[in-house]
């Protein structure tokens, strides 16, 4: 029997609204909403020193703000414990090198690259976070865009590095293979994709995984106090593979037709 | 002695346990093995419907449970809206034709269950049926919980008729679409044009 208290199934997500490029002094932005949950991402790319075990490669650096008009946990430092949990979340979701072509991140070999700061906001706490702004992540690194930088090199030798003018001239990120977390919650003996709050209170034990859109697990994490059966891991991890997959090719579809509406897209943004 | 309720007010309401109405007749007094015992009737985290006695000087409530329809409640599903959206009436407990009962109270709390099936006398409210309920059943309290939401969302007034348009508005579609921006308008204009067809 596959009917939960507001009749969906158990594989079933809420209806989700994606919104690119609403933050007008990123690199790139989206927000999500996922039934009650509401997430901004702002991608700002800047230019840094690569870290010295990877010279030839840029990276991501994460960071969740649990805004304290989410929920009423959050009040003043209550919610810093659940933002340090997402952004580990996040960096090992992504420490997978197939995620994102860091090597294109790169501009001088061993002195610069960029950087892409990722600023997650949770503004609203509805149910299912992890879900939530793992596809914000995604939508807001395909809508980042970085200007093209051209390496000048003097007579001297020290190389100079000039932006180019043109603001519509810059790189795009594949996302392809950028993850997204399945949260599947277990409630007596089934578990539940996307479990509004009131389901995650009778959730005992929560499985994590990111999955990419062709379906191959990169990471997985359990949460919760209770324990969870071997048998019931396969299951989940089955379950979260065909969600996983389903869910990219969404999100994939809606990110493509913003993309096709160009700028005469009407934005709603936060007046709406 | 007493037990402590919430009730989506400003102050938490109190239950005494000479309010509650005990197995065994009203005339029955009230000792210290009842105090003991209570918790074999009650327990932290339970719901309840009781009806408010008096309000103490300082806006608590005082709540009483001294009817066999008041008591503990069993399988269900609660929905939480603002009081504000549900219009005062008569009766709360209403049994819906479409196969399932509401409570709705007058703090916001709407409680949807199974139509239990014979009245049980005796046990006066505090025993808790854990028969699994049937897919039907929950189907039908599934599909009326999202119809209270699109109303609740569209500020409609919640009463029984327009919870019961409402629910036939919604039938041609499935339960998890209700939920949906367009469904959900669509529902909730035929509602609206049933109800004004009906005043008029």
């Amino acid at each position: 029997e596959d009917l939960r208290v507001d009749g969906r199934g158990c594989e079933d997500y809420r209806c989700a609204e994606v919104e690119t490029d609403i933050v007008s002094n990123t690199s790139g932005s989206a927000r999500v909403k996922l039934g009650y949950t509401d997430i901004l991402v702002g991608v700002k790319a800047e230019m840094g020193t690569p870290k010295l075990e990877k010279p030839d490669e840029g990276y991501l650096e994460f960071f969740v703000d649990c805004s304290a008009n989410a929920t009423p946990e959050f009040e003043g430092r209550g919610g810093e414990e659940l933002g340090t949990d997402i952004a580990n979340t996040l960096y090992r979701v992504f420490s997978s090198e197939s995620s994102v072509d860091l090597k294109s991140l790169c501009i001088n070999p061993r002195e610069h690259c960029w950087v892409l700061y990722v600023d997650v906001l949770l503004l609203e706490c509805g149910g299912n976070l992890f879900d939530a702004v793992s596809i914000a992540v995604k939508a807001a690194l395909f809508n980042t865009r970085i200007p093209k930088v051209r390496v000048l090199e003097d007579e001297e030798g020290s190389k100079e590095i000039e932006l180019s003018d043109d603001p519509y001239d810059c790189i795009r990120l594949n996302v392809d293979d950028v993850p997204c977390i399945v949260t599947l919650s277990k409630i007596g003996y089934r578990h539940v994709v996307d479990a509004t709050p009131q389901e995650e209170a009778c959730t005992l034990a929560s499985l994590l995984i990111s999955v990419t859109s062709k379906g191959t697990l990169t990471s997985m994490k359990k949460v919760g106090k209770g324990s969870l059966d071997p048998e019931s891991i396969f299951e989940m991890m089955e379950t979260g593979k065909r969600v996983g997959k389903a869910l990219h090719v969404a999100l994939q579809k809606i990110l493509d037709e913003e993309e096709s509406l160009g700028t005469s897209r009407q934005k709603v943004g936060f007046l709406g | 002695k007493r037990w402590k309720v919430e009730t989506n007010s400003s102050l938490d309401s109190v239950l005494l346990l000479s309010s509650i109405n005990l197995p065994g007749g009203e005339l029955r007094r009230r000792s210290v093995e009842d105090e003991l015992a209570m918790r074999d009737y009650l327990q932290e985290g339970d719901l309840i419907s009781a009806e408010v006695q008096s309000v103490f000087s300082d806006g608590a409530a005082s709540l009483h449970t001294r009817s066999l329809k008041y008591g503990k409640l069993g399988q269900g599903v609660l929905v939480q809206v603002s009081p504000s959206l549900v219009k005062r009436q008569k009766t709360h407990f209403h049994d819906l034709t479409c196969g399932a009962s509401v409570i709705l109270s007058n703090n916001g709390f709407i409680w949807i269950y199974p139509t239990p099936g014979q009245k049980d006398e005796e046990s006066g409210g505090f025993t808790t049926d854990l028969e699994p309920v049937p897919l039907s059943d929950r189907e039908v309290i599934s599909r009326l919980r999202n119809c209270i939401v699109a109303l609740v969302t569209h500020m409609l007034m919640l009463f029984d008729t327009s919870i019961l348009y409402c629910y036939e508005a919604s039938l041609p579609h499935q339960i998890k679409d209700i939920l949906k921006p367009e469904v959900m308008e669509e529902i909730v204009l035929e509602t609206q044009q049933r109800l004004l067809d009906l005043e008029g």
